[in-house]
């Protein structure tokens, strides 16, 4: 499954980034500390979470993410977008909770492969 | 193979270039087909170091080495300095302040993040007097993928 498809299934908003939402997604990550996001977060895969600092990019960058959501109705800041812009990763907006749609993207069959090392 | 050496400024509380010289190594090291495992690693502690030397520290600087056995990354600033330094790699102790919390910093797992992922990490610290962080990477022969520099 692609970012596109993600935002066409589930009803999702691309609040940045929109050159980059073509990448497969390769699994799915829900956290809001980023060492933690940084060390365990699968490599490609789409990450949930209520950070919207313009931080959560280099983090997505440095992990190869196909896309970041922001649950729960939280905006990104405008820096978040100016470089979610620049470094094409889609910054996706979602009105529920990141357990919801992680559950979603489960079903659907976004799942993890073992663990990247 | 001669060096290939590289360095960045870090200023204090720079959360708009914050995170810039991570991307820039990782670019480096995909340009110069190291394996993407190795790089993942290199990033996890590049990212850990210059946030914790935009944060904590002042007039940071970050430099990578890429020699033919081992990347060095050497990150150092004239920050506050870590007081103690056995506690401050202890797994979730911080001094982080509570906006860098809120921000998702302050876990307490940046330096256990980089003693993990590193093969080597040396920490010269003093009260006051700043704080450097060496961390390296051992490269040997088929650490280096072919020279397109694809990863997969």
């Amino acid at each position: 499954m692609k970012t596109q498809d993600l935002i066409d299934q589930f009803g999702l908003t691309a609040a940045a980034g929109k050159a980059g939402i073509d990448r497969e997604i390769a699994g799915g990550y829900c956290g809001d500390l980023l060492s933690e996001v940084m060390a365990n977060a699968p490599i490609g895969c789409v990450w949930m979470t209520i950070q919207v600092h313009q931080n959560i990019v280099a983090v997505a960058v440095l992990r190869e993410m196909a896309a970041i959501v922001l649950a729960m109705d939280n905006q990104p800041d405008l820096e978040t977008c100016e470089k979610a812009d620049r470094e094409k990763i889609p910054i996706l907006l979602y009105n529920g909770s990141s357990y919801e749609l992680a559950g979603k993207l489960y079903a659907a069959g976004i799942v993890n492969e073992t663990a990247d090392e | 193979m001669a060096a290939l050496k590289k360095s960045f400024q870090l200023k204090s509380r720079d959360f708009i270039h914050a995170g810039e010289a991570s991307i820039s190594v990782q670019n480096m090291l995909k340009q110069i087909g190291i394996e993407s495992a190795l790089i993942r690693r290199v990033a996890i502690c590049a990212y850990e170091g210059e946030m914790n030397a935009v944060m904590h520290g002042e007039n940071g600087s970050f430099r990578i080495e890429v020699n033919t056995d081992k990347i060095i990354l050497d990150i150092s600033d004239e920050g506050p300095g870590i007081e103690d330094i056995a506690k401050a790699m202890e797994k979730g102790f911080s001094t982080a302040s509570e906006e860098y919390r809120e921000m998702g910093f302050g876990a307490g797992m940046g330096l256990p993040n980089m003693e993990t992922h590193s093969d080597r990490l040396d920490i010269e610290s003093e009260k006051g007097q700043g704080t450097r962080v060496v961390m390296r990477f051992s490269l040997s022969p088929g650490s280096r993928e072919n020279k397109t520099g694809q990863s997969a």
